[in-house]
């Protein structure tokens, strides 16, 4: 542990934690938002370096944590740190491919008091579902889990990230979630960092495939108001103003990855020269308070124009600092999702340009298979 | 439900699972936690919702909330039903 670093009065309280347990996964999908150079099993957190986590987060001021991964099920720990999460007052969410998880599981997270699950769907159509996570059978044993996870009484979201392959099928996923159970319903457009850049001329979708999908959605809301909330995340490609990309760098939002190395957003190790901490040298406190990482992007005095002067500013942040990087080659520029951008309109040609070529195979999402 | 008749007062309001009342220590206030969601709860809301424990019936918090507040049932239990239906039409509160 670390000196302790004395507060930042402008520093408030972080919401969620995202607790990457391990980068293991039975599946491969092409847009894993995980990092291209996973992790993996041998570098994990233990059981009571992770406990320890949950314990300073709640301390912290963080009221949720997601449980995710890779498959958050590839860890034997797992009831026990949803245990553990309860007892510290922690509200958990689940976040599952389904793939490894079995009946009993699920009862044994509803015993150690569990709250939500989140569970990903790759299609509508099972034949495209398989293809897209790289794993046959995975459409049916999803449909299973979500049985029992309904049976247990857990509120529901499914999750399904959406590109070239199933964006047609965008209403029907909703549709799909209905049939499921499920309270709540995710339609996120690829966002284009992690595995999903490399496969970027595989998974854009063109403008007009975007705009239906969206419309499609949209139309729905009404038809399902009281059913289903219906979550929309909006293709960045196609958009003017940028997402608050984490509610804010730092400002909300703590990512643990599987090694302990703690992150404002998960793509964050995207961009070179940042500084991250680790769990093992550092307490939670500190690293949110004292972390480079944390502190660089933080607020508005880093920003240049034309986001200094904005009136936005506070709104979104200026967008995505990952995505300002990927595509301008500057991690403190403005977000090219932004139409203030002097990039912008090269955002919006690669995005034509993608959709509209060959379709491309995918590069699955794979650890080294020595790192199994 | 809208109306305060004499069936909905024997209603007993609690949180389905996956929705959670805390008290937030480090900001020193109540929330009410759920799926990607979290609400601040203002004195008055905090006040109701610790009552719905799943035993009590809107009449028994009614009651208890005139009684703390000093105030007419009547108008209490308007402010109660709106504001759990209005849970409710998010899947945050059972009745
Ligand atoms: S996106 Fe697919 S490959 Fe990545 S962790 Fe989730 S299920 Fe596994
Ligand atoms: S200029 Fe910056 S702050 Fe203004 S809208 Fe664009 S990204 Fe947001």
């Amino acid at each position: 542990m670390s000196a302790s670093v004395a507060p930042s009065p402008s520093v408030g309280h972080p919401i969620g934690l995202l607790a990457e347990l391990t980068h293991r996964c039975p599946l491969a999908c092409p847009y894993c938002s995980n990092p291209l150079a996973l992790e993996g099993r041998e570098g994990e957190l233990d059981t009571s370096a992770w406990k320890r986590v949950f314990t300073e987060a709640a301390k912290l001021g963080i009221l949720q944590v997601h449980l995710s991964g890779g498959e958050p099920a590839a860890r034997r720990d797992l009831v026990e740190l949803v245990a553990h999460c309860a007892s510290v007052g922690l509200y958990t969410n689940l976040i599952t491919s389904g793939i490894g998880v079995t009946e009993k599981l699920i009862n044994q997270l509803a015993d150690a008091g569990l709250d939500h699950v989140q569970l990903s769907i790759q299609d509508s159509e099972p034949g495209s579902a398989d293809k897209i996570a790289g794993y046959k059978g995975a459409f049916a044993k999803k449909q299973a889990v979500a049985g029992w996870i309904k049976a247990a009484d857990f509120p529901l979201t499914v999750n399904a990230v959406m590109h070239r392959a199933n964006i047609a099928r965008s209403a029907a996923m909703v549709e799909l979630a209905v049939a499921l159970g499920a309270s709540r319903v995710e339609i996120a457009h690829t966002q284009y960092y992690g595995w999903a850049l490399p496969n970027r001329a595989a998974l854009m979708p063109t403008r007009a495939e975007t705009e239906a999908a969206v419309a499609d959605v949209e139309g729905l809301r009404k038809r399902y108001a009281g059913d289903i909330v219906i979550d929309l995340v909006i293709p960045d490609y196609h958009a003017n103003y940028p997402k608050a990309c984490m509610g804010g760098w730092a400002k909300q939002f703590i990512n643990v990855t599987p090694s302990g190395k703690v992150l404002p957003c998960h793509a964050s190790e995207t961009i070179p020269g940042l500084e991250f901490w680790n769990v093992k040298d550092h307490g939670l406190d500190d690293i949110w308070h004292g972390s480079p990482a944390f502190s660089i992007y933080r607020g508005t005095d880093w920003m240049a124009e034309p986001c200094r002067s904005c009136e936005r500013r506070e709104i979104d942040f200026g967008g995505c600092r990952c995505q300002a990087f990927a595509l301008t080659g500057d991690a403190s520029a403005t977000d090219p999702a932004c139409y203030k951008s002097p990039y912008h309109a090269r955002m919006t040609e690669i995005a034509d340009a993608d959709s509209s070529g060959q379709p491309v195979d995918y590069i699955y999402r794979r650890l080294p298979a020595n790192a199994l | 439900m809208t109306e305060m008749d004499a069936e909905t007062l024997t209603f007993v309001p609690k949180f389905p699972r996956g929705v959670r009342l805390k008290h937030d220590e480090a900001r020193q206030e109540w929330v009410l936690l759920a799926p990607e969601r979290l609400i601040k709860c203002d004195p008055i809301a905090a006040a109701v919702l610790q009552l719905c424990d799943g035993k009590r019936s809107l009449s028994d918090i009614i009651t208890a909330l005139a009684e703390q507040y000093k105030a007419d049932p009547g108008v209490i239990g308007r402010d109660v039903l709106a504001l759990l239906n209005g849970l409710k039409e998010k899947k945050m509160v059972q009745l």
